[in-house]
């Protein structure tokens, strides 16, 4: 198996377009989180044109929801809610300058298009495996809609997050590609 | 009569859900390392070792071994002999929640009105509560905290009695293709047969907690839990959705009499941070 390919955020199209399907990544730096109601929220400021709460600009979002962190540890378990309830607040902030998302499971066709358009990655990590992505989380703090509790957005500082390319800038879809290998065997 | 406690069920109930969800079962866990035996994907490998780490990671740790803390579903088997004694039941075992969640660091990801007002109750309560008054003098828990990501691929069939196993085996499989990457497989597939449309629902999900890879008594119905999962991990899904043999670990059935006229086929899905756990009281 190849090893995982580093990268750090911000992410620029040079580096976005050489990732492929496939590849295995372990990313460092400053990433998001946000989930349903952020998004609908950040939905409804781009709607009516004005500022969003954080620079999206060569961003990542992490879809996902923590659980209170324990005493001593910077973060509670937290791995990819399902993508799928993104979908339709994804295209307005591809437009703005996001780069890059992680989730897990299936995008529309609409996201994927603005994939391909706007040159940004969509990356997955493994549900259920919480408590271990929650080791490459070394800083966390609520940065906006604090009221939201564990669906406020959060600002993690990540170091070698684990994820993999499922989705290119080029609109190959890991999850159309590999599954056909295996079927029928 | 044996008299038993609201408090004691409290304090049980408390104690169930941090174990669920701080400790997989050891069935399960044997279950996922004869899987990362059998897959043959590569990728479908590094997912099932990540989670059998995760699951490790989160016992000695003593943290959620997923951020879906889940909603609380308790299942009492009361036995007709216990009388109640010193407050309100479903109180206690909302309770027992609630501390568990507030306590031991859990996710409360309940919202009281589901479509206007979606706001948090800030206890994972309410529990989704199912009692069955059984002979005996003791109570029988089991607790599920029960992730959305895999509640969400659920879906009921009202089939036609004429579509017999055949239109079974294909409405469960068809449900499992369409739900794809979503419910963090590898899955167990709870399945209910008979009944009404909400018993037979009752019935898939109680069925998710049977011994892993347990199979139905009545051989016919072993038969199509082994055919359907045949056909399931024939899909190609895989770990995490991303390829290889091993989509789902089990294909749990039990059914229920049901009326001349229908044949309701209830799934479940269950992902694979497959907590549920049991206690007596």
């Amino acid at each position: 198996m190849k090893e995982a390919i580093k990268i750090t955020t911000p992410l620029y199209e040079e580096k976005v377009i050489q990732l492929k399907a496939g590849d295995l990544v372990s990313i460092t730096g400053y990433i998001y989180a946000a989930r349903d109601v952020a998004h609908r929220r950040i939905f409804e400021i781009i709607n009516k044109g004005k500022k969003l709460p954080i620079q999206i600009k060569g961003q990542i979002i992490f879809y996902a929801g923590p659980t209170p962190a324990k005493p001593g540890y910077p973060c509670g378990s937290v791995g990819p809610t399902t993508s799928y309830r993104m979908d339709p607040y994804t295209p307005p902030l591809l437009d703005k300058g996001l780069k890059g998302m992680i989730g897990k499971g299936l995008r529309s066709k609409e996201v994927i298009e603005s994939i391909k358009k706007n040159k940004a990655i969509y990356f997955a990590t493994i549900g259920g495996a919480a408590a271990l992505i929650s080791k490459s989380i070394k800083e966390s703090e609520v940065v906006f809609y604090e009221d939201l509790g564990t669906e406020a957005i959060y600002r993690f500082y990540v170091e070698k997050f684990p994820a993999i390319v499922v989705i290119d800038s080029d609109g190959r879809n890991l999850y159309e590609i590999e599954p056909p290998k295996y079927a029928n065997q | 009569m044996r008299k038993i406690k609201v408090t004691q069920i409290k304090d049980k109930v408390k104690k169930l859900f941090l174990k669920a969800n701080y400790h997989i079962n050891q069935d399960f866990l044997l279950r996922l390392e004869k899987a990362l035996k059998e897959e043959i994907s590569p990728l479908g490998k590094i997912v099932l070792k990540m989670i059998i780490e995760n699951n490790k990671i989160a016992s000695k740790e003593e943290v959620p071994i997923c951020q879906d803390t889940g909603l609380a579903v308790v299942f009492v088997d009361i036995g007709q002999e216990v009388h109640l004694v010193g407050g309100d039941f479903t109180k206690a075992i909302n309770q027992g929640v609630k501390e568990a969640y507030q306590e031991g660091y859990l996710r409360k990801s309940v919202v009281d009105d589901p479509v206007f007002e979606r706001k948090n109750t800030k206890t994972n309560t309410p529990a989704i509560i199912f009692t069955d008054i059984v002979p005996g003098d003791k109570i029988k828990f089991t607790v599920m905290p029960k992730g959305f990501g895999s509640e969400n691929m659920s879906a009921l069939a009202m089939l036609k009695p004429d579509d017999g196993p055949e239109g079974i085996v294909n409405f469960i499989v068809e449900t499992v293709r369409k739900a794809g990457p979503n419910p963090c497989p590898p899955t167990i597939i709870g399945v209910g047969i008979g009944g009404t449309a909400d018993k037979a629902m009752v019935i898939a999900k109680k069925a998710i907690a049977r011994k892993i890879g347990s199979y139905n008594k009545n051989e016919k119905y072993a038969a199509m839990e082994r055919e359907i999962l045949k056909k399931i991990n024939n899909l190609g899904i895989g770990p995490a959705g991303l390829g290889g043999k091993i989509t789902s670990l089990a294909v749990h059935i039990d059914y229920s009499p049901t009326h001349i006229a229908g044949l309701p086929v209830a799934v479940n899905v269950c992902c694979h941070a497959a907590r549920h756990t049991e206690g007596i009281l």
